[in-house]
């Protein structure tokens, strides 16, 4: 006992060698397996349902105004698989992590056993990169029933829904391993995720925005995805922007990851 | 022993609460008791009360990007032959729809947690009150709290210009009266829950009404077999009387949403508060 | 003070309670004391008027609690066997609130938490949250909770279950008190020694029926002998061996899995008698008798598995 707890937790190898990250990662999926189905469901009924509401329902009005220059349901499609995205890997990232530092403790659990912090990280952000991959793609498919992927380069989509996902995710991670309880996590629902969702672009073109808030959507990660998505399901994209595009998502999944596994060391330490 | 310290028992079926229970045989209810479970929760707001508050910006970032940012691409809507301006449109469906969302987290994921978790009834029914009482005074302050966020949505409605008419005033009721509701029936549907699972059917039906009950665009939308679904929906008689009010569109109609959305309420009292006796009285 | 004949509780097809017969006098110490499952948290939800009775008349000062219910509550105090405290409220907050359940005033309730609060020595958590409190402290503040509406029967269901040895010997403290104040307990335990510290009569449960009636002394009088031999053998020993040796050495001889239970008036001699058959147990113990050799007589079995 007092061996394991002796070797300071920083002297193991960051990050930790595959085999015992995909130990870190057969865990969440062992727990996926009983609420898989649930997820599927929500999974396909959510873009169906939204789609069906906003897509063609309220589309129909934007589409008679005339004023979108385009139809709506093309323009709201990637918006929102993007913004799905964001909303999985937020959810993901929230209670299951603080779960595993205080309530549950299974990272404590798992720092018992040969594999470190950087495993455990690095397992369970693998876990909601999967996590968002089933989502987008999922999403992806529903886009092209409703017609609504008129280019191949939507495939593309996918990966960069997942980049955009993971953009929250590694930074959530930090934030959810950094807080003491549950309270932060409605303020971050309300006051980031919520008004990113409805003012990133996803809805309606950030150019409607006043232009000191237009200026504030340009910076958010989500924006950057939506954009992204767009010009890819659409075949639109050029490549110099989505390029730029990649590259600010990438910045911040990687200062996020950075982040999270600070935080993850501090707390793992302290209370481990 | 000092005896002068304790209230007798006595029949608790009082003013127009027991015309009201009498109507549909609700469990005797005391509203003084139901009184002290409010006192509980307001207790409990004042440690939480930023929270509180900050639920009051959820929906008003839906007005703002919904009724301003989509409404400026769709300009106009017609309404009975009105012609409305989409802000004015959406936004007394949001409030309404809102009013849902408040009743129904309040009374399904906060009653089960205290139900299946904190034991927070358990604790409560070893005193004098009655588990109709406890049902009632959750459902007060579920409508305590959504009143709140419905009068000051109302007031950002109003400053903003999305008031058309004086009839307005009564949106406010009408929001208590759709809490009411939704919190009555959600209630009753969480004591049959079994676990979190279970959680995802409350989402599964509050989504789609959200989506689909003309909170975003009219019936009219529909080809008729589909209007005919989205109008037995709670969530339609809630944003259509709303909707009613703020635009000033009053008829007949709107007794209508008020019945529908009154006898579901007292059906949900009804239930939740038969089922809390059978659940916490064994 | 509780007045029962034939108090039944079925659930379904499992009878929990198998028709009792119960009076409680006023000022008395009154122990339910049994193994868990013998039907004890039933009978005291039933006479907390949390749980209609299946069959049998129940009275409880005097009133039906099928009739009065929040009558016969509101002059209860109930420390239910886990804790219920509100864990959103500080402590302080936890005792106002549940004094207004009983319909008091909110400067009666002041009044009396601070008396409480200072009476389970948490005066100086008052303000805290209720979590991190240690499960002693949790405790207290039940039992302070139970007292708020200065009740005239105190229902505790396994009060100390769980607590470490010294928070247990500060709650029968606190317990003994409030009898010599004149408060009717009735108690549920598992813990012999509890059941011998508080209760002046108690009966022993085991599988919805009482076996047994009386004050511990009486019981184990009754049951059992002065003084008890308890021999320890090595594990890879066959125990039911020695218990042939020793047949006949004194009136009854227990066979337990890991030791050998000697009944006899003189521990003493009866160990030098078995030394003298040749049986050399690897320990030998020689103590009271208690209300755990009363139950292992009465039912065969003991009470903590």
């Amino acid at each position: 006992m007092t061996t394991t707890t002796a070797r300071p937790v920083q002297q193991r190898p960051a990050p930790g060698s595959v085999r015992r990250t995909a130990a870190a990662l057969e865990y969440w999926l062992v727990q996926y397996r009983t609420v898989w189905r649930g997820t599927v469901v929500s999974g396909v009924l959510t873009p169906v349902l939204f789609l069906t509401a906003m897509g063609v329902g309220l589309g129909a009005l934007v589409d008679d105004a005339g004023r979108l220059g385009g139809e709506y349901l093309l323009f709201l499609a990637p918006g929102l698989m993007a913004a799905t995205a964001m909303q999985t890997a937020e959810f993901e990232s929230t209670y299951p992590v603080m779960g595993g530092i205080k309530w549950i403790r299974t990272y404590h659990a798992m720092l018992a056993t040969p594999l470190g912090v950087a495993d455990i990280l690095l397992g369970h952000l693998l876990f909601v990169a999967l996590r968002v991959l089933s989502v987008a793609s999922i999403y992806l498919l529903v886009i092209a029933l409703f017609g609504a992927a008129p280019s191949w380069l939507a495939l593309a989509a996918v990966p960069a829904a997942l980049l955009t996902g993971m953009a929250f995710s590694a930074p959530i991670f930090a934030f959810s391993a950094g807080n003491e309880n549950d309270a932060g996590f409605a303020a971050l629902e309300r006051f980031v995720i919520v008004p990113l969702f409805l003012f990133s672009g996803t809805f309606f073109p950030v150019s409607q925005l006043p232009d000191a808030i237009e200026w504030v959507a340009y910076v958010t990660p989500l924006w950057h995805g939506v954009e992204l998505c767009r010009g890819l399901v659409l075949g639109t994209a050029e490549l110099g922007v989505s390029v730029a595009h990649v590259g600010y998502l990438t910045v911040c999944t990687v200062v996020g990851v950075a982040a999270a596994y600070e935080t993850f060391r501090r707390r793992l330490e302290k209370t481990g | 022993m000092t005896a002068a310290t304790r209230e007798p028992s006595r029949p608790t079926r009082d003013g127009s609460a027991g015309l009201l229970a009498r109507v549909i045989a609700l469990p005797p209810i005391s509203p003084r008791r139901a009184g002290y479970l409010v006192e509980r929760t307001w207790l409990i707001t004042r440690h939480t009360w930023l929270i509180i508050v900050s639920g009051f910006f959820e929906p008003l970032f839906y007005l703002l990007s919904i009724g301003i940012g989509i409404g400026a691409l769709v300009g106009t809507v017609t309404v009975d032959g009105q012609l409305l301006d989409y802000t004015v449109f959406v936004a007394p469906g949001l409030l309404a729809s809102s009013a849902m969302n408040g009743a129904v987290y309040d009374s399904t994921f906060n009653i089960f947690f205290k139900l299946k978790y904190a034991k927070t009834y358990d604790a409560i029914l070893s005193t004098p009150m009655s588990a109709a009482d406890t049902a009632a005074g959750e459902i007060t302050w579920a409508l305590l709290r959504g009143m709140f966020y419905s009068a000051a949505f109302l007031l950002v409605m109003l400053a903003l210009g999305l008031v058309a008419s004086p009839w307005a005033l009564l949106a406010l009721p009408a929001c208590l009266l759709i809490g009411f509701a939704f919190a009555a029936v959600g209630m009753a549907a969480t004591t049959y829950m079994r676990g979190w699972q279970d959680f995802s059917f409350v989402n599964l039906a509050v989504m789609p009404m959200f989506l689909f009950a003309t909170t975003f665009y009219p019936l009219s939308t529909y080809p008729e077999p589909l209007q005919w679904v989205v109008a037995c929906t709670p969530l339609y008689h809630a944003v259509e009387l709303v909707r009613g009010l703020t635009i000033g569109l009053v008829d007949a109609s709107l007794v209508v949403h008020v019945a529908y959305l009154a006898v579901m309420g007292l059906l949900g009292l009804r239930v939740a508060a038969g089922r809390l006796e059978k659940l916490l009285l064994r | 003070m509780i007045h029962a004949r034939g108090l039944t509780k079925r659930f379904g097809e499992f009878t929990a309670v198998d028709g009792i017969d119960v009076d409680v006098l006023r000022g008395e110490a009154f122990g339910f004391l049994g193994p868990n499952g013998a039907g004890k948290s039933s009978t005291m939800r039933m006479i907390g008027c949390v749980s209609p009775p299946s069959a049998g008349t129940l009275r409880i000062l005097g009133m039906d609690p099928a009739a009065d219910g929040p009558a016969i509550r509101a002059r209860l105090g109930v420390v239910p066997q886990q804790d219920t405290l509100d864990l959103e409220l500080t402590v302080r907050e936890n005792l106002l609130i549940y004094g207004r359940y009983f319909g008091l005033s909110r400067a009666l309730v002041r009044e009396r938490a601070d008396e409480l609060l200072d009476f389970v020595q948490l005066t100086d958590r008052a303000k805290d949250k209720v979590e991190p409190l240690s499960g002693g402290m949790k405790r207290r503040l039940t039992i302070a909770r139970s007292l708020i509406n200065d009740p005239e029967i105190l229902l505790l269901d396994e009060p100390t279950t769980g607590l470490d040895p010294q928070a247990r010997h500060t709650l029968w403290d606190r317990l003994f008190r409030l009898k010599q104040r004149g408060v009717t307990l009735v108690l549920t335990t598992h813990y012999m020694d509890e059941a011998e510290q508080l209760c002046d009569r108690l009966v022993v449960m085991d599988k919805g029926r009482f076996v047994a009636e009386g004050s511990p002394r009486e019981l184990i009088a009754r049951y059992s002998t002065r003084e008890v031999l308890e021999l320890r053998f090595r594990a890879d020993e066959d125990i039911s061996v020695y218990g042939e040796k020793l047949a006949g050495l004194v009136e009854r001889i227990e066979v337990l899995p890991d030791r050998l239970l000697l009944y006899t008036d003189n521990g003493d001699r009866t160990t030098e008698e078995v030394h003298a058959r040749g049986v050399r147990p690897a320990g030998t113990l020689v103590r009271r008798s208690t209300l755990e050799d009363v139950f292992l007589r009465l039912t065969g079995r003991t009470l903590v598995d």
